[in-house]
């Protein structure tokens, strides 16, 4: 595990899944710049070399990128209550809940890059992240990754272990049968798993007003039967608190839950996007949630500015290893596209 | 199968649960689970009498809910269970695709072969009882042809229940597509051949190896499914005539046994393909293509094919038989051929 999580509160004497404490956190502060860094530095290798003007396909980086700066919260908040024998399934913007949940950040680097010694062997790429060691997937076709994590929380309940399953959608992907159905399903068995909802207010460039009816997808839990909460200022100790009560929840045996958090995309859909639909967008560095926790932290007198820095330079020496690690790595032999349609490498 | 080995007479239905039931029996993790699948027994007998033996947290019905339970089968298998997951009627795949073609077929290429997805998937295929468009089709080609799946088509009991232990097997994910008119329902027309002598015994059928249904040398006939017992039909009608017809079950359309097809044309030099899905961008013209690919010259006459030619499947009996490879179709076809 390359993030230190905190035990998860529901086992912790004396104190409720609320209880947060100073070393928690640091944590969720220090987990947050830690993905912060790593997407600056996405945005760093993927511009680097897409010229003249832009070409999506060029550069070391190739393809779409999504980034998640902004979101960190919600990634940060769920997944402190984690260990790597849950498993996690993100979108197709996955990069903090990676990070968040301890992947191995150099493979998950490489295969960014499309390198041999990527989670996939550069097969998948940035939206086709798979990682059995954290039990960590994640699917470029919205809503659709609800469903396996159903299968992955079956397969815990079977087992009789007290594992759980994430599963994260946009906003966007309410809408779809998919969330529905897994919804469903999930509270018919009882199936230990959390639905996450990010809401960054845009499913690319349609605003959520123009998409959903409801103004809350934690209402819609209610159709089925289970606890729906909405975190509305995309606080990561309100995120760690609600997730708090899903994850124990779930660990009990007690079934699902939704969570929504109203968090905030602070850059384009994807790399490139110029966001000219955007109406928000003066005051979104305003609403960055990480400098906002860093000054309720140093208020608390859990952060000075020496803690910043050495956080910050530990998190940028780790996410520079894991690109120079991607960057040496070799690229896949051209004559081995074809290894590993089946199970044992064959095509 | 040794000469000693015990059987018994069985539908393909039946020799189908016979495998699944005995898998289940060896594995834990082997479960199944589908639309009316516990107490029904699934509507064409592909689960019948699963419920009583293993009980219900082995043998799970479903919400009418593809999208879900067919994706919960993906997470499960990932997570290293087996399960079977039964899609009621092929046709339906459109309301659950997303979960076969991009998760179930592509995870394992996409984690560079470090997850495995060993689920079936099993379905009921084809048409021939005016059960109209919606319910009638095969539909093989589409998922033969998206990559990360293999197919299993059985034609027999025999190769039912060997074919579906192979498929349970398999660390890789198998569609076993299993056509109404073969599974020897009491409510359905039926082949002789939908019922036969099957070993008591677990055995397995290997999955991407054809067999030669029919022993020939005048004419091939490459078909899969219920199309090799109309086929088989025809070429002994044949045989009283002189034309002497080799018949090859697929059995497999992922892996596809090109071999078996090319050495049966380099035998024959004449090459009749029956397939019940449709003719245009299918497996008719990939068998085709499997032999002009390695030498066109094995042809000593042009090819025909028997398919359904790219029509929705009509609801009349009239309409539906018209379409469908039938005993005229195919017998008019290898009379063509053969007379090259």
């Amino acid at each position: 595990m390359t993030v230190p999580t905190a035990p998860p509160p529901a086992e912790a004497p004396g104190g409720g899944p609320e209880k947060i404490d100073a070393e928690t956190r640091v944590e969720l502060y220090r987990t947050m710049v830690l993905v912060r860094a790593f997407e600056e530095a996405m945005l760093r290798e993927y511009h680097a070399d897409k010229g003249p003007g832009f070409d999506i396909g060029k550069g070391l980086v190739p393809g779409e990128m999504h980034l998640a700066a902004g979101q960190e919260p919600v990634a940060a908040g769920v997944c402190a209550h984690l260990s790597t024998d849950d498993a996690v399934t993100a979108t197709h913007r996955p990069h903090h809940f990676a990070i968040a949940h301890g992947i191995d950040l150099r493979r998950m680097t490489a295969e960014i890059f499309g390198r041999e010694t990527g989670l996939g062997r550069g097969r998948g790429g940035h939206m086709h992240l798979f990682d059995p060691q954290t039990h960590f997937s994640c699917s470029g076709i919205i809503a659709e990754g609800y469903p396996p994590a159903l299968g992955q929380a079956f397969a815990f309940q079977r087992r009789g272990t007290d594992r759980i399953a994430v599963a994260v959608t946009g906003e966007g992907a309410a809408n779809q049968g998919a969330f529905h159905e897994s919804l469903n399903l999930a509270a018919l068995w009882k199936l230990p798993v959390v639905f996450i909802v990010e809401d960054n207010d845009w499913g690319i460039s349609v605003p959520r007003s123009a998409s959903t009816s409801v103004p809350s997808n934690a209402a819609r839990a209610a159709a089925y039967d289970m606890p729906g909460e909405r975190v509305e200022d995309n606080a990561v100790e309100a995120v760690y608190a609600a997730a708090g009560r899903a994850v124990a929840r779930a660990r009990a045996g007690d079934g699902p839950s939704l969570i929504e958090v109203h968090t905030l995309r602070l850059w384009g859909h994807f790399e490139g996007d110029a966001q000219g639909y955007r109406k928000d967008i003066e005051d979104v560095p305003g609403r960055d949630p990480i400098p906002t926790y860093e000054r309720t932290l140093r208020e608390a007198g859990l952060l000075d500015d020496d803690a910043v820095s050495q956080l910050r330079a530990s998190a940028a020496a780790h996410v520079e290893d894991a690109v120079t690690f991607a960057k040496d790595s070799p690229a896949p032999d051209p004559a081995e596209a074809l290894r590993y349609v089946f199970a044992g490498g064959t095509s | 199968m040794t000469a000693t080995a015990e059987t018994h007479r069985l539908t393909t239905a039946k020799a189908m649960v016979d495998g699944i039931a005995a898998e289940m029996e060896r594995d834990p993790s082997v479960f199944y689970l589908g639309e009316d699948v516990g107490a029904y027994g699934g509507i064409f007998g592909s689960s019948t009498g699963l419920l009583d033996r293993f009980g219900a947290t082995r043998v799970i019905d479903t919400p009418i809910s593809e999208t879900a339970f067919i994706g919960l089968a993906v997470g499960a298998a990932v997570e290293g269970m087996r399960p079977i997951v039964e899609l009621m009627f092929v046709d339906f795949f459109g309301v659950c695709m997303d979960q076969i073609y991009n998760h179930m077929a592509k995870i394992s290429y996409e984690s560079g072969g470090n997850v495995r997805v060993p689920m079936v998937l099993t379905t009921a295929v084809g048409g021939g009882y005016s059960d109209g468009a919606q319910h009638s089709q095969c539909l093989w080609g589409t998922f033969a042809h998206l990559p990360g799946m293999k197919v299993v088509v059985p034609s027999n009991p025999y190769d039912a229940k060997g074919l579906m232990i192979s498929a349970i097997r398999d660390d890789s994910p198998v569609v076993y597509m299993f056509h109404k008119g073969v599974m020897g329902l009491a409510w359905m027309a039926k082949n002789r051949r939908a019922i036969d002598e099957v070993p008591d015994e677990a055995y397995t059928v290997p999955i991407g190896k054809a067999r030669i249904a029919r022993p020939g040398a005048a004419v091939t006939v490459v078909t899969v499914s219920l199309s090799v017992h109309h086929t088989l039909d025809v070429a002994e009608k044949l045989a009283g005539e002189g034309i002497d017809v080799e018949v090859i079950d697929l059995r497999s359309l992922v892996p596809l046994d090109r071999d078996a097809i090319v050495t049966s044309v380099r035998k024959t030099g004449r090459l009749v393909v029956v397939d019940e899905d449709y003719l245009s961008f299918g497996l008719s013209g990939e068998v085709v293509a499997s032999v002009t690919d390695v030498d066109p010259s094995l042809l000593r006459a042009p090819v025909a094919r028997v398919a359904v030619p790219d029509v929705p499947i009509p609801y009349a009996h009239s309409l539906e038989y018209a379409v469908l490879p039938r005993h005229d179709r195919i017998e008019a076809a290898i009379r063509d051929v053969a007379a090259a």
